[in-house]
């Protein structure tokens, strides 16, 4: 009994990294329509710049949070302007491949700039040590994580559904001619959308720190992550993300006891099930 | 507007991939192992391009998990081969390319139901199934080390021949040879109505089923094609290397079959093949002033997504031979005329 409330808190946290992850592919997807393949490129980036800032510089760990983040979102919305824009009436194939070529492109700039080893800075002061649960040590970091995901799922919910970006947002979603025609500038919007989701992924990147390697090649193992918890919670829908993370999560850490071997196998077999039987995911419109 | 598929040539071309194939029947007389060695890669990427093709140019099916049925005919072929006593390199390729076929035959009866994005996700999902069995099931497919020592089989009928395939130049015939076999057999493939009802499938869905066709049936038997020639491209592999690795089933090994599709162009039948060949001398170049090739090869995708979509052989024939396109269209109407 302990050990399940046990693993199944070593899940939720697990959960919160993998919300975090997949929170803004799924919001890009939403808006957009369009299946960010960089995502996880873009979670690479974000890992290394906080590394930079936090593990080499030596400088404050918030600081390189928030540096990581407007980094990363500045970067994304270069690339919805100069490369996604252009295409978005092309067929579908195209779109995927072009983000597929920016994890080529981030990948090797990385091994280039910050070399092809395993990188692990230091736990920030304020993480070290661990709090006392059932007589197992439940590290702090993990509550962290636990307590960050959850804060930037309520702040996501109230920023799109409060403010009046996200309100103009969600009028864009439902009937783009008309919001444009009332006079918001769409293509603008569009692209502080992006720039939103590729901050959620640096940010996501530069939280893992601490805790995951952060090594070259990162991106590829992200995206699949972000695609198993966005398919099966419902492409497009934040709180499908929020609830597939969770499943994927628990199914995680539970399947690691189980089977051991095929935790992995669990999770895409998984993925593939919600795909044939509710293709739309658990929380997917029509 | 997509350029047709299907080009009557006139009889230079003829003469030319004549030309071509004469060329690669010598090439063993004069280049060194290492040429050798490229050109067998070439090949098999060209198969393996191809498989994907064969869905994303012909049918409009983006598939991520082509390396799958791959790693399906590497993983037979080099478990065949291993396990008979005295090893033999036809059961060997041709048993990896009937397992691929038999994976491609199940997964297909799946992945058909949905097209666009679900497809490409359910194709993912599969994929990464078979790589993590690849990587995990350490009993039996040797977990990340893989397959080892696997031999280089003679090609043998008994009682007719035996050719010992160790030197590489032998083992370069016998991939050269199977690989026009396969070529040929999937130009005419795309050829035939069988082909054309593909491409009615991709530019009209919706239409095809008034004539009376089963777009599901036709996605499916286009599946497992495909299947079987990623599964042979994969076959090939196992006595080239004398090893099997995880990453043949890698999704990311999928993505570079569609690269080289875009590389070459998707709505060409060339295209695969020389998408393959411009993949691997860019490679070869590129490596020899920085190891970094991946990034030039992402800003290459990027210019070709957002300027030449055709990729090498779509933008040659519209805009290099502008005339000879021309005469193309003509000869095809004229052909169109005849018909009717």
């Amino acid at each position: 009994m302990e050990t399940i409330v046990y693993q199944g808190l070593i899940g939720l946290s697990y959960s919160m990294y993998l919300w975090l992850v997949a929170a803004g592919l799924t919001i890009v997807f939403g808006v957009l329509g369009v299946l960010n393949f960089a995502h996880g490129a873009l979670y690479m980036l974000g890992a290394y710049v906080a590394f930079t800032i936090y593990g080499m510089l030596g400088l404050d760990f918030w600081l390189a949070l928030f540096l990581s983040v407007v980094s990363i979102g500045l970067l994304g919305g270069i690339i919805e302007r100069f490369f996604l824009r252009p295409i978005y009436d092309l067929e579908l194939p195209y779109q995927l491949i072009l983000t597929y070529a920016f994890i080529l492109i981030f990948d090797d700039m990385v091994k280039m700039i910050w070399g092809p080893v395993f990188r692990i800075p230091a736990m920030p002061g304020f993480l070290q040590g661990t709090v006392s649960i059932f007589e197992r040590a439940y590290p702090i970091y993990n509550l962290f994580i636990l307590g960050v995901g959850v804060a930037v799922a309520v702040l996501t919910w109230l920023v799109l559904g409060k403010t009046w970006w996200g309100k103009t947002i969600s009028a864009c979603v439902s009937h783009r001619e008309m919001a444009s025609a009332m006079g918001l500038n769409v293509p603008l919007l569009l692209t502080t959308v992006f720039m939103f989701g590729t901050a959620l992924a640096a940010l996501g990147g530069a939280l893992s720190i601490p805790m995951r390697v952060v090594v070259p090649g990162l991106g590829a193992l992200v995206i699949v992550q972000a695609f198993i918890v966005t398919v099966i919670g419902g492409l497009g829908s934040l709180k499908g993300a929020f609830i597939g993370a969770l499943i994927v999560g628990l199914l995680s850490s539970y399947g690691v006891l189980l089977i051991p071997v095929f935790e992995l196998f669990l999770a895409y077999a998984a993925m593939a099930l919600v795909l044939l039987i509710r293709p739309q995911g658990i929380f997917g419109g029509k | 507007m997509r350029t047709g598929i299907s080009l009557k040539f006139g009889r230079i071309p003829y003469i030319l991939l004549g030309l071509l194939i004469a060329l690669l029947f010598v090439i063993p007389l004069f280049a060194d192992v290492y040429i050798i060695y490229m050109v067998i890669n070439i090949l098999i990427l060209s198969l393996f391009a191809l498989s994907v093709n064969l869905l994303l140019g012909y049918t409009g099916l983006l598939s991520f998990g082509q390396a799958a049925f791959y790693a399906a005919g590497s993983y037979g072929c080099a478990k065949i081969l291993v396990a008979m006593d005295s090893p033999s390199l036809l059961p060997g390729v041709f048993g990896g390319l009937l397992i691929a076929g038999a994976v491609a035959l199940v997964l297909g009866l799946l992945c058909v139901r949905h097209t666009e994005i679900y497809f490409a996700m359910l194709t993912l999902a599969f994929g990464m199934m078979i790589y993590s069995l690849a990587l995990k099931w350490r009993s039996f497919t040797g977990g990340d080390d893989g397959l080892v020592g696997i031999p280089r089989a003679p090609l043998e009928i008994p009682g007719l021949f035996s050719l010992n395939m160790t030197p590489m130049e032998n083992y370069y015939y016998f991939v050269l040879v199977v690989s026009l076999i396969a070529i040929f057999i999937f130009y005419r493939l795309v050829n035939s109505p069988f082909g054309l009802t593909l491409q009615g499938i991709r530019d009209s869905e919706s239409r095809i089923p008034f004539a009376g066709i089963s777009v599901r049936n036709y996605r499916l038997i286009c599946f497992v094609i495909s299947g079987l020639y990623a599964g042979l491209a994969g076959a090939l592999l196992p006595p080239l290397e004398n090893t099997v690795t995880p990453p043949v089933a890698h999704w990311e090994h999928s993505g570079h079959g569609v690269l080289v599709c875009l590389l070459g162009g998707i709505y060409t039948f060339a295209g695969p093949i020389v998408g393959s060949l411009v993949f691997f001398i860019v490679k070869d170049i590129i490596v020899r002033f920085t190891e970094y090739w991946l990034i030039w090869l992402g800003i290459i995708v990027l210019i070709l997504v957002l300027a030449l979509r055709g990729g090498v052989v779509g933008t040659l024939q519209e805009r290099l031979f502008p005339r000879f396109g021309a005469r193309l269209a003509k000869e095809a109407a004229s052909e169109r005329t005849v018909e009717n």
